[in-house]
């Protein structure tokens, strides 16, 4: 579905100043989060974790386990939240959407020949049909970083438009890899074509590349949602992945995008941590506001 | 789905002020109930016997209470500075004159979290820019200049630099210790001696530095500190035996003062007054120049004489940046300066409150628009909401007098010629600010700017190797760098 009669000239997206973004994000840092702000933080930061494992050795038995930890962060801590998602391979939906039940949480699928996205297009969309068949609520697609590189737009929007039409009803998160993208300025560009293309999510990394998500890139990408919700009326989720594994960074991007898009985005349909220790160190820091001292890692399970 | 109308869509930012209190401890701030003068190394008790009260801006609350000195305590700190001159800073070779001002600067890194907890109770400027900008870069400045004391010889090749002698230094209430620093760290490092009269809302950093000065051992009388009013101040620059007036502040003040000084011998610097153009391009990063446009008049509540009070915008972006504008004001935490995450402290002094409220009175009289954030203010203390006028036109005052407040007065323009003309249509010439992702439009507006500071894609940017000054009625000289040097001496 392609969300406006009016897809704009790509090449003309906005220029970002790397000086000006880098400084503005690490504004963000400079907010002291404290008392019941920084618990009900750490609260919404766990229900927004797309709990992830993408490993060549996953098995059935790794992604059950996952999938009861997603539901049973901490039973020491009475009321806790669960995490929004598991995230998996396509090979993987079966299981962990067995594992999870009704219980709301919600299975992610990384499709479209994940990570590298080097496939014919027949094979990304069977891939994502797959995913999608076996209950796939979300998919997570890589965009041919080489077409888009390459100056390709066309070819990058089609694929998105084709691969969001695969979903169906599934949510379609679509990562740009930042990481190899080389500037803001075709961050930006990239974060407009999967949006008009019609994107879900963007989001930035596999977790495949080093650099994965930045606050800085994350703020492109923020920003680049509030200029097409303004154009468009229509809102689009953010997911930054990768790179995440502290609270107190976790805390940093929702002050971030507590201020880039406001109150209407701070929950987990609109905004989504993708990591795997992020959910432990977060559970370390709420103890330690209610208990008032740090516990050993060795109290907390490492699904 | 079909395009909605953008205009109905607005974004909610409240959750976004409304965090916890995060406020930084005020036992790090250690200030004695009442301060004397300090005179020849040692705190003094005014001859005038009289004391003025200083408040906390955000609470009005008193602090502390200091002396107001006379023109005969003027007279006794002169004579203290002419003294030390002529016995001790001028003969002592230079390299040792340079350890005294790295010590002093050591001592203020050591001392940082003290002093911007003063700065922040006595000025009302948010912990977040007493602690990250002003502590630092005033520290920052005596190391920079303490480097050049033995290396003036390079500064002016082929010439020898002499220092003047006494240098009477006067200075504002917005930045306090980093403009005593601006003043104090060229004069000494070129063997100059001092008085210094800090601003009579915003004695107390000031003051502290004196037992700085007293911890680094400085030769008694090189630096001495007098606080006091305008008298005090008409006292300082009508003194005979002041070789350079060096002042910060109004441009009013600065008139009285040339005045005062004509026909005289004395050597003056000027930073005065200034009403800044932040120039938009339709091909500019547009987030970044919205917040470069945040912290070019929000900085500091807007008391800064370069601040970026007149903001032109391309009409093809107006409406564009405007909302950027406002979104991005509905984010900005007012209130207590001492917490954290405060990004707006309090207005000054009542009296300055009063000029602004006095502005945006006149600004609706005008008939320009106006828009605040929807921040809620404390019940006591002075505080201003952050505000920007649309529609407003080059004849407006708002458009024309400094106002010294968080407050923007927005214009659009069409093309080049027309916003550098619109840009120089002023009495100032500060600084400016141009937005553009092209490098040429920069080069060109930037050489035709009759500014002294031109930022590119960037606003309010200081450094102590960068010069600082004005065009016009913004006074003359600049601070800063090497340049800074060259209003401390005498070329042979």
């Amino acid at each position: 579905m392609i969300v406006t009669k009016n897809i704009p000239d790509f090449t003309a997206s906005p220029h970002i100043d790397q000086v000006g973004v880098e400084e503005r994000a690490s504004r963000f840092t400079k907010r002291s989060i404290k008392n019941e702000t920084k618990i009900n933080g750490l609260k919404l930061a766990l229900n927004m974790i797309d709990l992830t494992t993408l490993e060549g050795k996953d098995t059935d038995g790794k992604v059950k386990q996952l999938c009861y930890k997603a539901l049973h962060l901490h039973d020491a801590y009475p009321g806790l939240p669960t995490v929004a998602a598991i995230c998996v391979y396509p090979s993987m939906v079966k299981v962990a959407k067995q594992a999870l039940g009704d219980s709301g949480v919600k299975v992610a699928s990384v499709a479209t020949a994940f990570p590298s996205g080097q496939a014919p297009r027949d094979i990304k969309l069977r891939d994502t049909k797959f995913a999608v068949a076996n209950g796939a609520d979300e998919v997570d697609m890589v965009i041919s970083r080489g077409k888009f590189l390459s100056g390709e737009y066309n070819f990058v929007f089609d694929e998105i438009a084709a691969v969001k039409e695969a979903c169906g009803s599934a949510r379609l998160k679509v990562i740009l890899e930042t990481g190899e993208l080389g500037s803001y300025d075709k961050v930006r560009r990239a974060s407009d074509i999967a949006m008009y293309a019609g994107a879900d999510f963007i989001k930035t990394s596999t977790g495949k590349i080093s650099p994965a998500a930045t606050m800085p890139v994350t703020l492109v990408m923020l920003e680049a949602i509030r200029d097409f919700y303004y154009k468009t009326g229509k809102r689009i989720a953010m997911k930054p992945a990768g790179g995440i594994s502290k609270s107190k960074l976790a805390l940093h991007y929702l002050v971030m995008l507590n201020e880039v898009l406001g109150e209407a985005w701070m929950n987990n349909e609109w905004f989504r941590f993708g990591a795997s220790s992020l959910a432990n160190d977060i559970l370390m820091q709420l103890m330690k506001q209610r208990t008032g001292v740090y516990q050993s890692a060795n109290y907390f399970s490492i699904d | 789905m079909a395009t909605r109308k953008s205009n109905t869509l607005k974004l909610k930012f409240d959750s976004a002020r409304n965090l916890a209190p995060a406020p930084e401890s005020k036992s790090a701030a250690k200030i004695e109930p009442r301060y004397d003068l300090f005179i020849n190394g040692k705190f003094e008790k005014p001859l005038s016997k009289k004391y003025f009260s200083t408040i906390n801006p955000a609470t009005e609350e008193k602090l502390s209470e200091v002396a107001d000195a006379n023109a005969a305590d003027v007279n006794k700190a002169v004579v203290a500075a002419r003294t030390a001159y002529d016995k001790v800073w001028k003969k002592m070779p230079a390299k040792e004159r340079a350890k005294y001002i790295y010590r002093i600067a050591r001592i203020m890194q050591e001392r940082a979290r003290e002093f911007a907890v003063v700065e922040t109770l006595d000025g009302g400027k948010p912990i977040r820019e007493s602690r990250d900008f002003d502590i630092p870069t005033a520290a920052n400045h005596f190391f920079y200049y303490a480097g050049w004391a033995d290396k003036l010889e390079y500064a002016f090749p082929n010439r020898t630099a002499k220092p003047l002698g006494v240098a009477g230094q006067i200075i504002p209430w917005n930045f306090p210790l980093l403009m005593a620093a601006w003043k104090i760290a060229p004069a000494l490092a070129t063997g100059n001696t001092v008085v210094l009269k800090p601003a009579e809302t915003t004695p107390l950093t000031a003051l502290k530095l004196a037992e700085i000065i007293q911890e680094a051992d400085l030769p008694p009388g090189v630096v001495n500190i007098i606080t006091g009013a305008g008298a005090t101040g008409a006292a300082l620059v009508n003194h005979p035996d002041i070789n350079k007036i060096a002042f910060t502040g109004s441009t009013a003040v600065g008139k009285m003062i040339q005045h005062a000084i004509a026909g005289t011998n004395k050597k003056a610097t000027l930073e005065l007054g200034g009403k800044a153009a932040n120039i938009i391009f339709d091909d500019a990063p547009l987030d970044q120049a919205v917040e470069g446009v945040i912290n070019g008049i929000f900085f500091n509540q807007g008391h800064v004489c370069c601040a970026g009070s007149r903001l032109y915008v391309q009409e093809s972006v107006f409406k564009e940046v405007i909302r950027k504008l406002k979104d991005r004001m509905e984010t900005l935490i007012v209130g207590d300066p001492l917490d954290k995450n405060t990004d707006i402290g309090a207005i000054n002094s009542r009296q300055q409150l009063d000029i602004i409220n006095n502005y945006l009175k006149i600004g609706k009289q005008e008939g320009a628009d106006m828009y605040q954030s929807s921040c809620n203010l404390p019940r006591k203390g002075f505080f201003c909401k952050p505000t920007i006028f649309t529609n407003v036109a080059q004849s407006n005052r708002i458009a024309q007098e400094e106002i010294f407040g968080p407050v923007l007065a927005i214009q659009s323009f069409r093309t080049d010629d027309e916003v550098i003309e619109k840009a120089n249509n002023t009495p100032f010439g500060l600084s400016a600010g141009i937005w553009t992702d092209k490098g040429s439009k920069i080069f060109n507006l930037s050489s035709k700017m009759r500014a002294g500071v031109v930022w590119a894609n960037s606003f309010n940017k200081f450094d102590p190797s960068s010069p600082f000054g004005g065009y016009k009625e913004s006074g003359y000289g600049r601070e800063g760098g090497l340049h800074g040097l060259s209003g401390y001496v005498n070329l042979v």
